[in-house]
């Protein structure tokens, strides 16, 4: 039958509701992602219960978007790393976007340390350290409530295979209301020669607690996106902690010997980094 | 920078500081020009920089640059490679006379394409701004531009898609998988295109080599590319990697490529490399090229541009080398830049519109992210209304959602809905391949088996076990 041309014995005909819609033969790919595939058709278009499993998902990760992060009990996190026991004091920040609703329409004022926080590191007259490392919220907190600790425990352990001096750090600084781009002026007041800014990235549907990592040499106001080097979608389901952590030193590394970060700095860490997980490779080849 | 700009309006004088501020108070509202702090004051004062607009002579944006020559390559590219010949036809119209008569029946395809290299980005951008979003539907639609490597995008009557199989991890299964249910809706005409989850070298040779080798068993006429840095690609190149396609973000100043890390001669040096490969079967097309609105303001490069114009500058450097595809991605930047449905359907049809009336193969990623005010239903409205005006190609994904870029585009199905009620076909290399693997019964009607195609049944008990 062709569906475009209903016969007058299709319409008199009532189809049982499962023969309504054509289901894939390869949804059981779906067990190796967690791209929407194999989803079926009504005619051509989604069907009914997909439509709103979309629905859900999207109604669900714009409200993610407006969670605000618990910053005591990441601080509390933090603090029982046993990595961190005698690290000086984490220090809690603010951007000059006051709330969300400034956040989301000034990407300027997200940016820029309001004028109590950007005192409060003066006043520390840091002594100078090779990495400062940023906690932001950015557009998921989620993201950083689970992640950051966790990844951070990962850094330092990796950081450790270099010795036990060869990494000396900053205070850690939690930051809300912030972007990637405030980690420059944290680190030039903390006198890091890196920082690393770990942000909540933009929720999407499948992963709303993904975090990225991005690193810049010789942190200072006013610096682009082409003097850092980033690593996307770190989360339990995504990069896992010891992948992003072991790439990250590896960067680390890189950075200090070249003296730069960014397009200069390429990441070469490995072809079998990313190899990992099913095991299965291109079966469209078999 | 330039003079000072006045229209009377009965008694009263406005004054517009420069070319620049008449240009951005005349554009229609977003958030981003709020942000930039170039946006009308008022909605009065937005259409009287519009009627100040429409009656500035069209050779004015040849003597009164926004950003000076000395300082911007951009510029100068623009300037440089104006074709006075090719102008003469529109050398004498005002901005207003402009959009009349590129309405009218004189500016036919063919007159439209001999003119197009005598129109610069800003004189496109100011005629925009004067026109509703069916002007710019109804000229694009005129402007038929026409690429090609291993198949013909962009004839008139055809929908062309890009198949996104991105992953979080790069994990070649779900990648995989993902092209594989694309190819099965009937998508990936235009270009299989990964955003590697990092960019690294080894990476890139890996996806691409994955592409190659799946695109040379099945013997689809159609491109790969991996869409990392352009530097990142050369070296691909230089290590023996399957590079069909160089990609590459681009923006409309100077300052905004250098915050990418783009001069304009490594764009050159690579398509260069990337000819010399000698890959393409049915045209020399080898440049992918993505923008959007918003990018300079976000680099703080726009030098008081609104950023409809910034963007429209991007496409002279776009036009300089020949790509296959442009990409417009539209509501991926954010709620800062394009706030809402409606900001986001106006910039997607302009920016369709200004490509296409410069000689581009413009695509649209029509998408938007969790933070923006936008939903599937405006994206259907977006992508209904850029198949009507003759769009060279969308995104196709699973299930409209990008598992790695985390935001939301237009799904393999939506490709199959726009094909169907607007009478669209794929690339007609495609198109017949479609129907020789039996993935399509008839392709004119958009018609899929509801059986698995013989050619990949077996691929798939590999992976799956069990009868498919």
């Amino acid at each position: 039958m062709n569906p475009d041309q209903p016969s007058a014995d299709a319409v008199s005909c009532s189809l049982e509701p499962d023969a309504i819609v054509t289901p894939n033969p390869w949804q059981r790919l779906g067990q190796f992602t967690d791209a929407r595939i194999g989803l079926g058709r009504a005619g051509i278009s989604l069907p009914t219960n997909r439509s709103l499993e979309f629905q859900l998902a999207h109604a669900r990760a714009q409200d993610a978007v407006h969670l605000p992060l618990e910053i005591p009990r990441l601080i509390e996190d933090l603090n029982q790393l046993a990595a961190l026991e005698h690290a000086p004091q984490i220090q809690r920040l603010h951007s000059r976007a006051v709330d969300r609703t400034s956040y989301l329409q000034r990407p300027d004022y997200g940016r820029r340390l309001d004028e109590d926080s950007r005192q409060q590191l003066s006043a520390l007259d840091a002594q100078p350290a090779d990495l400062a490392i940023v906690v932001v919220d950015g557009l998921s907190s989620l993201a950083v409530q689970n992640n950051a600790a966790p990844f951070i425990a990962a850094l330092l352990e990796a950081l450790a295979e270099d010795g036990p001096d060869a990494w000396s750090l900053a205070p850690i600084s939690v930051v809300e209301q912030g972007r990637v781009a405030i980690g420059d002026e944290v680190g030039e007041l903390l006198n890091a020669r890196a920082v690393l800014v770990m942000v909540g990235e933009r929720p999407g549907l499948s992963s709303p607690d993904s975090l990225g990592l991005y690193l810049t040499w010789q942190p200072r106001v006013g610096l682009s996106d082409a003097s850092r080097n980033c690593i996307s979608n770190v989360r339990p389901a995504g990069l896992d902690f010891a992948m992003a952590a072991q790439r990250l030193h590896y960067l680390l590394r890189e950075a200090r010997k070249l003296g730069l970060t960014g397009v200069g700095l390429k990441d070469r860490s490995g072809e079998t980094a990313l190899e990992g997980g099913t095991g299965i490779q291109n079966f469209l080849l078999s | 920078m330039s003079r000072e700009y006045r229209y009377t309006l009965g008694s009263q004088v406005h004054r517009f500081a420069n070319l620049a501020e008449l240009m951005a108070k005349a554009t229609p509202a977003r958030s981003g020009d709020r942000l930039a702090g170039v946006i009308a004051e008022t909605a009065e004062e937005r259409v009287v920089a519009q009627l100040c607009l429409a009656e500035l002579p069209l050779k004015t944006f040849l003597e009164d640059v926004l950003i000076p020559y000395e300082q911007d390559d951009i510029t100068r590219l623009i300037i440089d490679e104006h074709d006075p010949v090719a102008f003469l036809p529109i050398a004498h119209l005002t901005v207003g006379d402009f959009r009349n008569w590129l309405l009218s029946d004189l500016a036919t395809p063919a007159v439209l394409a001999q003119v197009r290299v005598g129109i610069t980005p800003e004189m496109a951008a100011a005629v925009s701004k004067l026109m509703r979003n069916q002007d710019l539907i109804l000229v694009a639609k005129k402007c038929e531009v026409v690429t090609a490597f291993r198949n013909t995008i962009g004839k008139s009557g055809h929908l062309s898609t890009r198949l996104q199989p991105n992953h979080p991890t790069d994990d070649v299964t779900g990648i995989a998988a993902s092209i594989l249910d694309g190819l099965l809706y009937g998508n990936g005409d235009a270009v299989i295109g990964i955003n590697p989850a990092t960019d690294n070298v080894a990476q890139s040779i890996k996806l691409m080599r994955l592409m190659d080798e799946v695109i040379q068993k099945y013997a689809i006429p159609t491109q790969s590319c991996v869409l990392t840095h352009v530097t990142n690609t050369l070296e691909c190149i230089e290590q023996g990697a399957p590079v069909d396609l160089v990609f590459q973000s681009i923006g409309g100043t100077q300052a905004t490529n250098e915050s990418f890390g783009v001069e304009l001669s490594v764009l050159a040096e690579a398509q260069q490399a990337a000819l010399s490969l000698k890959r393409g079967t049915v045209g020399d097309n080898v440049m992918y090229f993505e923008t959007g609105q918003g990018s300079a303001l976000s680099a703080d490069a726009h030098h008081g541009l609104d950023q409809q114009t910034c963007e429209a500058r991007a496409y002279a450097v776009a036009r300089k080398y020949s790509p296959l595809l442009v990409n417009t991605v539209v509501g991926f930047i954010g709620p800062e830049y394009l706030f809402n449905g409606k900001e986001i359907i106006r910039a997607g049809l302009e920016d369709h519109f200004c490509g296409k009336l410069l000689g581009l193969p413009m695509g649209c990623d029509i998408c938007y992210t969790n933070h923006a005010d936008a939903d599937q239903n405006d994206m259907d409205t977006l992508l209904t209304l850029l198949g009507v005006a003759g769009c060279n190609f969308i995104m196709g994904i699973p299930g409209s959602d990008d598992i790695m870029l985390n935001y939301q585009t237009t799904s393999f199905h939506d490709a199959l809905y726009a094909r169907r009620v607007l009478g669209l076909g794929p690339a007609p290399e495609f198109a017949a391949w479609l129907e020789e693997m039996q993935i399509f019964t008839d392709v004119a009607t958009q018609a899929l088996p509801s059986e698995m195609p013989d050619r990949f049944a077996n691929s798939l008990r590999q992976v799956t076990g069990g009868d498919a």
